[in-house]
């Protein structure tokens, strides 16, 4: 079983208030922070920790937070990204429900170590319940001197807000939630200059995940080579997975990243395989953006090694074999699941989402949507996967933002891994309103590599 | 482009809701008041049921800012209802996670249930629902929300949806 | 600062665009640009069409950039290498984008004001295919009034956003903006209102397409039959110097004077621009030079000899079929 560094106590009863987590020793890392080390020690210990950006990137956090500008005399802000709206993902609404404190601790050592006297979390507007808990744990912290002027006594002030979203998806792409976070449209800004820079109001500001910030706590307290002890390679530290779909035990799993996806998979510990007794057909790893595998491609990597629960291992084979770790939102499918009509759906939730600032993203998501919703309803025609995939390929890399190539990735995916599948949704039309193409190959073990090459 | 009558509806801002504004546009930096252009339509919201224009150009005026700057922002975020809807609104999740354990089954429900189509309000003025992209509650679907709270029902079946809507009729809201 | 386009140099002042630094240059290395308007601050970048490759990005850092970048917003650095028209995945990427900005567009040229002068148009003909692959109904949206000067065909909108910058940039106020996101995004003043200030009619100027175009010209002619002389004025609002469109001896349109990239040189008021349409209101300067590639210099004008660029080795392998199609007139 692997260390929770994250939900350790979130089982405990009352560990959404002030007391109860300062009992079982929350709000230690202020402490030391603030009255032990420098603000760049603590960017040193983050730095040491390896943490990569638990929003989706996996860029490394504590490079990120190196990069930002300090010129004299301008504010530097930290936001904190909760803009979870990932499909799959829901690590970041479980956080802050039941442990809202962890992520105001982090704020406030994060904070710290930035020199910003003004941090905002950005909560997606949905999650109202979340905000209202939010803002009682902000007051509570307050209270009790860890808000506001002169944070036990070592002369740090930091004002800690939190802001709600409209409804955007988008918005969890830093420059646009900074547009939003200004009362703007969440069209994402043209970079450079990035937020290191010019972030909001023009101020240098780093932009962060929920579970980044989170995971700063444990990081000061234990010291950033601890926590790059656990995991394995460049995938150093604890993961929160949000699993989801056709699983016998959906929910938020902390996990050593390195864990086999098959044991994540199937064990008791974790998801406890699928449910109803059915079989998996296909997993999506890393949140709908990441390119989603077939059963038998997860679970191993294209050269019959288990596949892990980390950057390196999940990405490996690229696109062809591989995808990504995202976010970690896990969404598994068993044998009934309809792959043709999953794509639909992601690619009507990328329509629905996209801004419309740049016109391959605005008119190429509406397109493909269309196509995939024809092929779904049995009007499909079997030059329409090629269309998709040059469609896919002329938004991927063109946009202002990530999220055309989000939307280019998952149908790109389907149909490179589950071409037979939408073919099939062509040749037997009615056939396919009425049943699903079930499990077919997706699970087999995998060719040999000679095979696979040619 | 809006009906005439959507452009009339009498708006007026209480004293606490002004001083809930206030509040609001303290947390930013001066002459950086209009951050609180989203805080203060979800506020508005809530009050008034939706989102129109008086009570928008009246927000614009409160934030010292032009009034297509409002309705720029509310018609880009989908949570700003630019139209009247019913007291309770039912918003379905209907992304993937979601529609693998049977939102759409929930959605036609709701439909049938209700007799009212998405996005229609019911006749006594108190439901309307419709299908909303991604809650980030992956693990516990199908859900629906219902604002200005936005209470969370997680795990929808036939049964509770119709508990919920039995109980909302009946005036319970827990 | 040096930078290399296309393989020929040129010397620019530190912050300039890769796009303004191949305008200095001219001719077909000038990536298109349907959003990027230079005296718009904060435009461009939106509409994609001006993607060029970085093979180097710096004498310092020669590493190229990952992915093709937006030229109009992208920072020229010290040795920087561009490929634009030789690079294929340049050429590529900017036919998908052509593809996407035409999938929703109503193709009403022969019903449209804007035909003859449409960069869109020009852009699909450079770049574009003969035929769409879209099989589905085309976007439309609610027509809306937005005053007797101004005709918006919000069908036609390709959201280049200049509109809007204009109305913060040059007028006093701004009614209209980008309403609903994704590709319901649309031009619009929500409620009712006619967009009628001293310098609103310069939405139409820089329109890049025939979302807006000029009511008291709406239907007149074809703009390839009329004749552009420049003119001015003493106007106290502007600085009075147009272009006026003749068809035989009447002034039937008035606009600011469109550089080759279809810029204007200076933006006018509405007084010179929907209220002088008599010969005597202006002071006549002569006829006004139109690119010889343009339909409307078609059959008059002088002829503007090929640019030097033409005679580079380099763009003459790389762009064969264009340099041919050229040279042929």
């Amino acid at each position: 079983m692997g260390r929770k560094l994250l939900l350790e106590h979130i089982n405990v009863p009352g560990i959404n208030t002030f007391d109860v987590y300062r009992s079982k020793g929350g709000y230690a890392s202020v402490e030391k922070a603030l009255k032990t080390m420098s603000p760049e020690a603590v960017v040193e210990e983050v730095k040491k920790s390896g943490l990569r950006g638990r929003g989706g990137a996996g860029f490394p956090t504590g490079m990120k937070w190196s990069f930002l500008a300090k010129p004299e005399g301008v504010a530097r802000y930290l936001v904190c990204n909760a803009d979870e709206s990932e499909p799959g993902t829901f690590k970041d609404r479980y956080l802050m429900t039941y442990i809202p404190h962890l992520l105001i601790e982090g704020m406030i050592t994060s904070s710290f170590a930035l020199g910003a006297n003004t941090s905002f979390i950005y909560v997606r507007g949905e999650m109202m319940p979340q905000i209202r808990i939010l803002e009682k744990a902000i007051a509570e912290a307050k209270a009790k001197g860890f808000l506001g002027k002169n944070i036990l006594g070592s002369g740090y002030d930091l004002e800690l807000y939190v802001q709600p979203g409209g409804g955007a998806y988008i918005c969890g792409e830093e420059t646009a939630l900074l547009e939003s976070l200004e009362g703007k449209r969440g069209n994402p800004r043209i970079k450079p200059p990035f937020p290191a820079i010019a972030g909001l109001y023009g101020c240098p500001t780093v932009v962060n995940n929920v579970e980044s910030i989170a995971a700063v706590v444990p990081i000061i307290n234990e010291g950033g080579d601890e926590y790059a002890k656990l995991g394995i390679g460049r995938s150093t530290g604890t993961k929160l997975i949000s699993a989801g779909g056709n699983l016998k035990k959906p929910g938020v799993y902390e996990i050593d990243l390195g864990l086999p996806v098959e044991e994540f998979l199937y064990s008791d510990e974790y998801c406890g395989g699928i449910a109803n007794g059915k079989r998996l057909k296909a997993v999506v790893a890393g949140g709908s953006s990441v390119p989603i595998l077939p059963a038998n491609l997860i679970l191993k990597t294209i050269n019959n090694e288990p596949r892990l629960m980390s950057y390196e291992s999940l990405a490996d084979g690229g696109f062809v074999t591989g995808t990504m770790m995202g976010s970690g939102g896990f969404i598994a499918y068993d044998e009934d699941a309809c792959i043709v009509r999953n794509t639909w759906n992601f690619a009507r939730f990328y329509h629905h989402e996209s801004c419309g600032q740049c016109s391959p993203c605005r008119e190429g998501t509406g397109w493909m949507e269309k196509v995939l919703h024809r092929l779904e309803y049995g009007h499909g025609k079997q030059s329409d996967m090629d269309l998709l995939v040059d469609i896919s390929k002329k938004i991927e890399g063109n946009t202002i933002c990530p999220l055309g190539d989000a939307a280019a990735w998952p149908v790109a995916s389907a149909i490179r891994h589950f071409r037979d599948e939408f073919e099939w949704h062509v040749t037997n039309a009615n056939e396919a309103t009425t049943r699903n193409y079930g499990l077919a190959h997706y699970a087999d073990p995998l060719p040999k590599l000679e095979s696979v090459a040619g | 482009m809006l009906k005439v009558e959507d452009t009339q509806v009498p708006v007026d801002f209480s004293p606490e809701l002004i001083s809930k504004f206030d509040d609001i546009v303290s947390r930013y930096p001066l002459g950086k008041q209009k951050s609180g252009l989203l805080p203060i339509l979800h506020l508005v919201q809530a009050e008034f049921g939706w989102t129109s224009v008086p009570a928008m150009d009246k927000v614009a005026a409160y934030l010292e800012i032009l009034p297509i700057e409002v309705y720029e922002v509310a018609s880009f975020y989908s949570m700003y209802f630019l139209r009247p809807q019913g007291k309770y609104v039912l918003e379905v999740c209907r992304t993937s996670g979601c529609c693998l354990v049977g939102a759409e089954k929930i959605m036609d429900h709701i439909e049938q249930k209700l007799g009212v189509k998405e996005g229609e309000v019911t006749a006594d003025g108190l439901f309307s629902w419709r299908g909303v992209e991604c809650l980030a509650a992956c693990g516990f679907g199908p859900v629906l929300q219902i604002g200005p709270e936005y209470t969370f029902y997680e795990n929808l079946t036939n049964d509770s949806v119709d508990k919920l809507i039995g109980d909302l009729t009946a005036g319970k809201r827990d | 600062m040096k930078v290399t386009i296309d393989g020929i140099p040129v010397e620019v002042e530190p912050g300039t665009s890769i796009l303004n630094a191949a305008r200095q240059i001219g001719g077909d290395i000038v990536p298109p640009a349907m959003c990027y308007y230079s005296k718009l601050e904060g435009s461009g970048g939106k509409c994609r069409t001006c993607l060029v490759k970085v093979s180097k990005g710096s004498e310092k850092d020669p590493r190229p950039m990952p992915k093709l970048v937006a030229s109009c917003r992208t920072t020229v650095m010290d040795g920087m290498e561009v490929q634009n028209i030789t690079s294929p995945e340049v050429i590529e990427a900017r036919k998908g984008v052509v593809e996407m900005l035409l999938i929703n567009h109503p193709l009403d040229c022969p019903v449209c004001d804007q035909a003859g002068e449409c960069h869109l148009q020009d852009l699909g003909f450079e770049h574009g295919a003969a035929k769409t692959r879209y099989e589905f109904d085309r976007r439309t949206f609610e027509k809306i009034d937005i005053g007797d000067k101004i005709q918006l065909h919000m069908t036609r909108c390709i959201l280049c956003y200049r509109c809007v910058f204009t109305a913060d940039q040059i007028t006093n106020t701004r009614l209209h903006g980008i309403l609903n996101r994704g590709d319901h995004s649309e031009i619009s003043t929500y409620i009712s209102k006619a967009i009628d200030n001293d310098f609103s009619g310069n939405v139409i100027d820089v329109c890049p397409v025939g979302a807006l175009t000029d009511k008291t010209f709406r239907f007149k002619n074809r703009v390839w039959f009329t004749k552009p002389v420049d003119a001015h004025r003493d106007c106290d609002k502007c600085c009075g110097k147009t272009t006026l469109w003749y068809k035989g001896e009447d002034v039937i349109r008035v606009t600011g004077r469109k550089d080759v990239y279809g810029e204007v040189e200076e933006f006018i008021c509405n007084t010179c621009r929907f209220d002088k349409k008599k010969t005597a209101d202006w002071v006549i300067e002569g006829p006004r030079k139109i690119s010889h590639k343009s339909v409307i210099s078609s059959n008059h004008y002088e002829f503007i000899p090929l640019p030097v660029v033409k005679t580079n080795p380099v763009l003459m392998e790389a762009n064969k079929e264009q340099f041919e199609r050229d040279t042929r007139l």
